[in-house]
């Protein structure tokens, strides 16, 4: 039996994410507190895929640990599908910037883990890893190490040892940085796929606005330091998309233009730009 | 390369062969290269005064040995425990840099006092010399861990134990090991030293017999029997370092001396 229309209706408008008056200070020994965060309000609905955008430094990676509940903000909210976080939530899955990958671990050891720190039973834990190995192409790599692989192979490691988990709520934080160019394309089509066949809803934070608008369903364009939500843009181009060929799109073209100009007067106010300008 | 190596070795016993023989160095207290040989020789053919000599090689690997398996275990094992738990190592740092700060092998007279001429104090010594050494060093390696990989493992899931298990002792090994490797050769100093004050067994315990006797030869040759043991010890420890951290890429040097192979 269906629950009343009126409480269905509650829970479906309930958005995945939901960052409410969030305030955030950095306390030093001193006695000194930076803001990172403030007046910090922003919505991401389920199954939609969010970028953040802004200046170098601005606390962009900040929003990524309140979700994950690494950190807690100072006063306001985080909400997970209505409810307040209170720790790490087992929906949640992080792609990190940095390579996270365990370097003593084989690469199907790597991609086990979640299912195996959450009690899986080993030999179902293996057959999961082994087909998202597979997913990735990067079934003949299983034994070997990290080091032994290129770049973007690590990140379709990192990839499927966070897909295995199916989480509702995928994070990245500049996941393709590290990445040169065609790779990092081909790494943009490959996650639109995986995250295609999922459903989870996404917050990808990047400094490249090309990355974000080719992505993302909806791009939020934050403040230099302490930052807030200076806007949002909804991307209305067609999916499936190919991000490589999208780029010269007419409309894509419009959209960042017309993101580009807000950005550039937050990029310039940041301090590395302002460094950079006296130098 | 090996000739040049090769060439010192000779150059260097042929010397001092020359030397003594020429009495430039007095042979009673420098003893020279021949008769050292020759009293090698007594003590594998025919064996030494308190029996055979692999005997008392056992008696000091025995030693060490068990000195260095339980001071290393207990090393790691306060290491880890301290390195996860903040409250615990604030409380204990003040007395741990006091411990350290005490040369241990001026333990081992009290050790042998206390625990008699048998292998217990011996062992005692070289415990005391291993603890703090791989101690230091697992308590450093857990606080080294990646924070990304820890942060990595919290949101895939992992409990604290899981998180200990998977990533701080992994991570912390290759800390570990490098203490291993030198605290061996320690152990075998806790040893040695324990005999030398007092024991019945023993290459300690025979070098300080030579020592008795005014026989410089005896005290050579014991040394390079312990040069000999200490130096299998650091290869098979090599051996099995190398075995456990497979997944490491090779550093520079090592990949320079492959090269140089090839």
């Amino acid at each position: 039996m269906l629950p009343p229309r009126r409480w269905r209706l509650a829970v479906e408008m309930t958005s995945a994410i939901a960052f409410d008056a969030v305030n955030l200070w950095f306390h030093a020994q001193d006695g000194s507190a930076l803001q990172t965060l403030r007046d910090f309000n922003m919505q991401v609905g389920r199954g939609e895929f969010v970028a953040l955008v802004g200046p170098t430094g601005c606390g962009k990676s900040t929003t990524l640990n309140l979700i994950t509940g690494l950190l807690r903000p100072s006063s306001g909210s985080v909400r997970l599908f209505g409810e307040t976080v209170t720790g790490i939530d087992p929906r949640v899955g992080f792609v990190f910037q940095a390579d996270a990958l365990f370097p003593w671990r084989n690469v199907i050891d790597n991609v086990v883990l979640g299912p195996m720190y959450r009690g899986a039973e080993k030999s179902a834990a293996y057959v999961q890893a082994q087909r998202w190995l597979e997913i990735v192409g990067l079934a003949k790599f299983a034994r070997h190490y990290p080091h032994q692989l290129s770049g973007g192979m690590r990140k379709r490691v990192a990839l499927a040892q966070t897909f295995i988990n199916k989480p509702e709520i995928l994070l990245m934080d500049e996941p393709f940085s590290a990445l040169d160019v065609q790779t990092r394309g081909l790494m943009q089509d490959e996650l639109l796929e995986l995250w295609s066949s999922t459903g989870a809803s996404v917050v990808f934070v990047t400094h490249d606005l090309e990355e974000a608008i080719a992505l993302a369903d909806r791009v939020y364009v934050l403040t230099a330091g302490p930052a807030t939500v200076k806007s949002s843009y909804v991307i209305d181009l067609p999916r499936p998309r190919v991000t490589t060929e999208i780029r010269y799109d007419p409309r894509f073209i419009e959209i960042s233009r017309q993101i580009w100009h807000d950005l550039r007067d937050e990029v310039q106010k940041s301090p590395v730009a302002m460094v950079a300008a006296n130098v | 390369m090996l000739g040049l190596q090769v060439l010192i070795l000779v150059g260097g016993l042929g010397g001092w062969e020359m030397l003594s023989r020429l009495e430039w160095l007095d042979p009673f207290f420098f003893s020279m290269p021949s008769m050292i040989a020759a009293r090698l020789a007594t003590w594998f053919f025919n064996g030494t005064a308190q029996g055979s000599i692999w005997f008392q090689i056992w008696v000091t690997v025995e030693e060490a040995l068990a000195g260095f398996l339980a001071g290393a275990s207990a090393g790691v094992v306060a290491g880890i425990v301290l390195g996860r738990n903040r409250l615990a190592a604030d409380v204990l740092s003040v007395y741990i840099l006091i411990a350290n700060a005490i040369p241990r092998i001026v333990l081992a007279p009290i050790f042998v006092m206390s625990l008699g001429l048998g292998m217990a104090s011996k062992i005692a010594v070289a415990f005391v010399m291993v603890f703090f050494v791989v101690f230091a060093n697992a308590f450093q390696g857990v606080r080294e861990a990646d924070r990304n990989i820890v942060a990595h493992a919290q949101i895939l899931g992992a409990s604290p134990w899981q998180i200990t298990r998977t990533v701080i002792i992994p991570s912390a090994l290759s800390w570990i090991f490098a203490s291993l490797h030198v605290s061996f050769g320690f152990a075998i100093v806790g040893a040695v030293v324990g005999e030398l004050l007092g024991a019945r067994y023993g290459i300690g315990q025979m070098i300080a017999t030579a020592q008795g006797n005014f026989d410089a030869a005896g005290v050579f040759a014991g040394m390079i029997v312990l040069v000999a043991v200490a130096l299998l010890a650091d290869l098979t420890m090599t051996l099995i370092e190398r075995r456990l951290a497979r997944w490491r890429p090779p550093s520079a040097h090592e990949m320079q001396t492959q090269a140089g192979r090839s």
